[in-house]
């Protein structure tokens, strides 16, 4: 599942509490509904780009579901994330194709870069990092997405550049187009 | 009826029977590890595989039910290697220390590898990593021990309502515990140990006062009281090789004096008080309600269960007005003990030292609530499960079985039949109405023997009415009254209750709630395992007790009179207020 969490340009900062109104919001209309926990939780976890423990307490209470239980969910599904994701999500490819070809390189030098480990996120909040396997693009291994875009046939010396691109507020646009250029 | 052939022998069982339970019709016996009769058949484990002709797969026979047919082979070499591969997988990644642990003595999984011939592990994998949770009062959670078998999750979920505990993550990593892994005192837990009582292993088990009693009995600055719970003398034997239902009343006594208790007293006691002070509660709401025609808590509710008392602060805080204000025996008694008792001997309260033999483990946390210091410090100072009980008894190298029988000291070790019974569901409601309805007509409780036989048994909510005829005067306004009462065990059936209460649909003055099937007779410090068969026998070991006595109903309990005339004046007095009363505070249950 993609996560939205960056507010568009144009759009103002949303703040915590309507955040938190909005899930309320949501826990309103699934109160009595069978099955909610999953969509409840893909819903709230839309609304924050994460799961925050704060979420989840409300959420339990209003489904009637112990702490524990909603935990366990949260925890089994591995779309589902408790900590908060940077403004750019960068996924590594690590299907047969990729790591052969050079994915795991990429990786460490990503987590050295940006000195954090897989499903973490950078200290500025620009970037997590996690990996992924097999987007479909094994012929350009090996292969990293950052948020929708697709980056191939990455070598280790680019990404300094690569990731350049996005820390610029406003700039990702430009780099969409420009990564969707290199793909056609 | 379905017939099928197990081992080649023809079976004829119930449609919807499990190839495991036709097996065992059979007398053929399936060895199982994750599943638990009436808790559990998850066939997560597949211990109790079978070969099924026509099946590719051994098939989990606690989860499948019989076809027409069916052709079941129970013992090829298929599905012994087959167990014992799935067995040897648990022990390669069981981080135990058997000569040491806990569970030594009745490991379900010790004894499966016993029961497979076992002799060596054949794979070397990763151990479930170790980490040790002794963040309650009541539990000790050792997640190393841990074989995933989800017994202790059901048990939390169904029978309790409380769903504390959880699998959380994947794969190899899903570990069985609080939400996110974290201690158990993060998430709402009413410690009612059913989790440890079901448990195979020693993942799960009570936080030790085993070393505490011995200090203090090993102090000689201190007079060291002990009282034992009704529920510990029908259950106690087990500890030695009894069958479930052996009352051991007297050999319990003369082993604690043997351990070196300076007295040995009896909750029973404060049992029989507390009667006197609920019942009075209950017919004074009654009386500000038809009287006074003021609003009053009713149903009032039972408050001798500490689990459910928690479980309420936690998930009903609306309801804490209608819980009794009364302490619960074991800290009734401990008030009393330090205080009228130490009078009696002259006594400082920090003086006294007092050690409670329960059937719970919430009786540990019940212990420790700072409401239960009426004395100066707290009024228990340490609290054993029976099995705790069984384990001094045999370190202190006394031969159980052998020993004379002996009476409990006065004054606190005298009660009533009437005490006896609050170790049983619908037990303490009984107790009640046969004083409630004695003061309040002269005459004594109108049923055979003495029993509220609607209330008896292990059905999961019982009712039953009784209509008030030919009052004292001064009980007039209770003329021509049908009391309806309920009663509950279990938390998810005192759940469907209180619902029904709070919906409006069912109306009680009385509702009796014990957090443990069956009440205190299964509760989760009582030997292992406890199942339907155990309770009843329990139970009926119980009654017998109650019969046997000479004294059925605690208001005509001697030294319960004493007790009001020379220190507590009279029920829902001053003193009463002070000592035998508490208060409850709503808790986040997230
Ligand atoms: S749980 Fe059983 S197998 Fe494990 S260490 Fe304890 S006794 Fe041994
Ligand atoms: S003590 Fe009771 S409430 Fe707590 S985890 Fe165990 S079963 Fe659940
Ligand atoms: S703690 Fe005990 S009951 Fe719970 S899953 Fe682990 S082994 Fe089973
Ligand atoms: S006992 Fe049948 S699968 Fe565990």
């Amino acid at each position: 599942m993609t996560v939205e969490s960056a507010p568009c340009a144009g759009c103002h900062e949303v703040t915590d509490a309507e955040r938190f109104a909005q899930l309320d919001d949501v826990l309103q209309q699934y109160r009595d509904v069978p099955g909610a926990l999953i969509p409840v939780l893909q819903i709230a976890q839309a609304i924050f780009g994460y799961l925050p423990d704060a979420a989840l307490r409300r959420i339990s209470t209003a489904l009637g579901k112990s702490f524990s239980e909603v935990a366990g969910v949260v925890g089994f599904y591995s779309f589902f994330t408790t900590v908060p994701r940077g403004r750019h999500l960068i996924r590594v490819c690590l299907g047969t194709a990729c790591y052969v070809r050079g994915g795991k390189d990429v990786l460490a030098a990503l987590r050295s870069a940006l000195r954090v480990e897989v499903g973490e996120t950078t200290a500025d909040q620009t970037f997590s990092l996690d990996v992924g396997r097999c987007f479909g693009a094994c012929g350009l291994a090996p292969v990293i997405m950052i948020d929708d875009d697709v980056h191939e046939r990455v070598r280790p010396g680019q990404l300094m550049g690569i990731l350049e691109k996005y820390r610029v507020p406003g700039a990702r646009d430009a780099v969409r187009r420009e990564a969707r250029q290199e793909t056609v | 009826m379905v017939r099928l052939t197990i081992n080649d022998t023809p079976v004829e069982v119930a449609e919807g029977t499990t190839v495991l339970h036709a097996a065992r019709q059979a007398g053929v016996r399936i060895p199982t590890l994750c599943y638990v009769e009436r808790l559990q058949a998850i066939g997560a484990c597949r211990v109790c595989v079978v070969e099924i002709e026509g099946m590719l797969n051994l098939a989990a026979s606690c989860s499948l039910p019989v076809r027409e047919g069916m052709r079941v082979r129970t013992n090829t070499r298929r599905v012994r290697e087959s167990r014992r591969l799935v067995v040897e997988l648990l022990l390669s990644e069981h981080d135990g220390d058997c000569q040491t642990c806990d569970r030594r003595e009745d490991c379900e999984l010790q004894a499966l590898s016993a029961e497979l011939g076992i002799r060596s592990i054949t794979y070397t994998g990763q151990k479930t990593r170790k980490r040790i949770d002794l963040s309650t009062p009541g539990l000790i959670r050792d997640h190393g021990k841990c074989i995933k078998c989800r017994r202790c999750v059901s048990v939390c979920a169904e029978t309790q309502h409380v769903g504390a505990l959880w699998a959380q993550g994947r794969g190899f990593d899903t570990a069985i515990g609080p939400a996110f892994n974290r201690e158990l005192s993060t998430v709402a837990c009413v410690q009612c140990g059913q989790c440890a009582a079901v448990c195979p292993v020693g993942a799960i088990t009570e936080q030790s006062h085993i070393e505490r009693v011995w200090d203090a009995i090993d102090d000689p600055h201190k007079h060291v009281v002990v009282q034992t719970a009704p529920a510990i003398r029908a259950a106690l034997g087990e500890c030695f090789g009894c069958p479930p239902g052996t009352l051991v009343t007297g050999k319990m006594t003369t082993a604690l004096h043997k351990l070196g208790f300076d007295a040995v007293f009896d909750t029973n006691f404060a049992a029989d008080l507390t009667i006197m002070e609920e019942g009075s509660e209950l017919l004074a709401r009654l009386r500000r309600t038809l009287v006074d025609g003021q609003p009053a808590a009713l149903p009032m509710f039972t408050s001798c269960s500490p689990g459910w008392i928690l479980f309420a602060e936690y998930f009903h805080p609306q309801i804490l007005p209608h819980l009794s204000t009364c302490k619960s025996p074991q800290q009734m008694f401990g008030a009393l003990a330090k205080t009228y008792y130490a009078e009696k001997l002259g006594l400082k309260p920090e003086q006294i030292f007092v050690a409670s033999v329960m059937p719970c483990t919430a009786k540990k946390f019940e212990c420790q609530r700072p409401e239960m210091n009426a004395s100066g410090g707290p009024d228990v100072d340490a609290v054993l499960t029976t099995r705790e009980l069984g384990k001094m008894i045999r370190a202190a190298g006394i031969d159980f079985l052998s020993l004379p029988e002996s009476e409990m000291d006065a004054p606190l070790g005298l009660s009533s039949g009437a005490a006896d019974i609050f170790a049983t569901t619908g037990g303490v409601m009984e107790a009640a109405l046969r004083t409630a309805y004695e003061v309040v007509t002269g005459r004594p409780l109108p049923l055979d023997n003495l029993h509220v036989a609607p209330v008896m048994g292990l059905t999961g909510v019982k009712e039953a009415s009784l209509v008030i005829e030919d009052t004292r005067p001064d009980w007039s306004f209770l003329e021509g009254v049908e009391l309806r009462v309920a009663v509950a065990h279990g938390l998810a059936n005192a759940q469907r209750l209180v619902d029904a209460v709070l919906a409006g649909e069912r109306q009680y003055h009385f509702i009796e709630v014990m957090t443990c099937p069956g009440g205190c007779i299964g509760g989760g410090g009582q030997p292992r395992f406890t199942n339907d068969t155990v309770r009843l026998a329990r139970i009926q070991a119980i009654y017998q007790e109650d019969e046997s006595k000479t004294l059925r109903k605690s208001h005509d309990n001697p030294a319960i009179a004493e007790l009001y005339a020379t220190f507590l004046g009279q029920p829902l007095g001053e003193r009463s207020h002070h000592l035998l009363h508490t208060k409850y505070h709503a808790r986040s249950a997230v």
